[in-house]
């Protein structure tokens, strides 16, 4: 047992028991608390691939921006003593969860199959996942995909606003 | 050395918890919640695959889905503050004007 796979294994319950969180509890400020937990599970993982550049990104975009985007709207609905959603077992739910279920026992079995001893040669993956490499590769190989992401930006920016409008006419 | 197989592992798992999220609970903003959880697991998967073949494409996909979800976060919640406005209510059993 190197480090390497102590921590690995750290991060990866850390996420999974922050995911199941996330969608078992009833108030959905704990619920945005625990994804925050979640996606700092993540960088965690993406660093133990050394994708230093997508690890610091995962939190500033995602812990950082989109989750007081969250906690901002959850603050602004204003539900009071929480509207109670009942969170009562119903079928339906088993149903889901026991289709669910299957779905991943049958992608863990393909994954097995197919991926069953590679393994990853951080030596390989070293210097791709700086911040130099992946700005290289974005202005260049990837310019035109970035400046569309820019118009996707604006749309979304535009959207938001008309969308929150107090009158919408 | 951690095999490639493991993070495909625990990316199919939180995916899988994602989509019981979606399908089971009845408040928006947590189906949201899950919404992100599922585009973040398939994120891992990528960044995975993109240090296994030592190629940069799979980390610059995973900085568009970023942008993507930033949108898609920005939109969706406006569209829920528009609903509970009109309908006062968060609960998607309620919501259900556009269903057969």
């Amino acid at each position: 047992m190197t480090l390497e796979i102590i921590l690995f294994y750290i991060l990866a319950f850390g996420g999974i028991i922050t995911a199941i969180m996330v969608v078992t509890r009833r108030n959905p400020i704990v619920s945005a608390l625990y994804l925050i937990a979640n996606f700092f599970c993540l960088a965690g993982l993406y660093l133990t691939l050394h994708a230093q550049f997508i690890a610091i990104i995962q939190i500033f975009v995602y812990a950082g921006a989109i989750m007081v985007l969250f906690v901002f709207v959850i603050m602004l609905l204003n539900l009071g003593d929480i509207q109670r959603l009942k969170g009562r077992l119903s079928l339906k739910k088993i149903i889901a969860a026991g289709i669910s279920f299957a779905v991943l026992m049958e992608v863990l079995y393909i994954i097995r199959m197919q991926t069953g001893s590679l393994t990853i040669d951080l030596a390989k993956a070293g210097s791709i996942g700086t911040v130099e490499a992946i700005g290289r590769a974005l202005f260049t190989q990837f310019l035109f995909p970035f400046e569309v992401t820019s118009l996707l930006l604006i749309a979304a920016i535009v959207g938001a606003i008309l969308l929150a409008k107090k009158k919408l006419d | 050395m951690v095999s490639l197989q493991s993070y495909l592992i625990v990316s199919a798992i939180m995916f899988m918890i994602g989509a019981v999220g979606v399908v089971t609970r009845r408040n928006v903003i947590i189906v949201f919640m899950s919404i992100e959880l599922m585009l973040n697991s398939v994120n891992l998967t990528l960044v995975a695959f993109s240090a296994y073949f030592g190629d940069i494409t799979g980390q610059i996909l995973v900085f568009f889905v970023m942008a993507l979800a930033a949108a898609e976060a920005a939109v969706g919640l406006a569209i829920i503050i528009a609903l509970f406005r009109r309908k006062q209510t968060i609960n998607l059993d309620q919501i259900n004007i556009m269903k057969w």
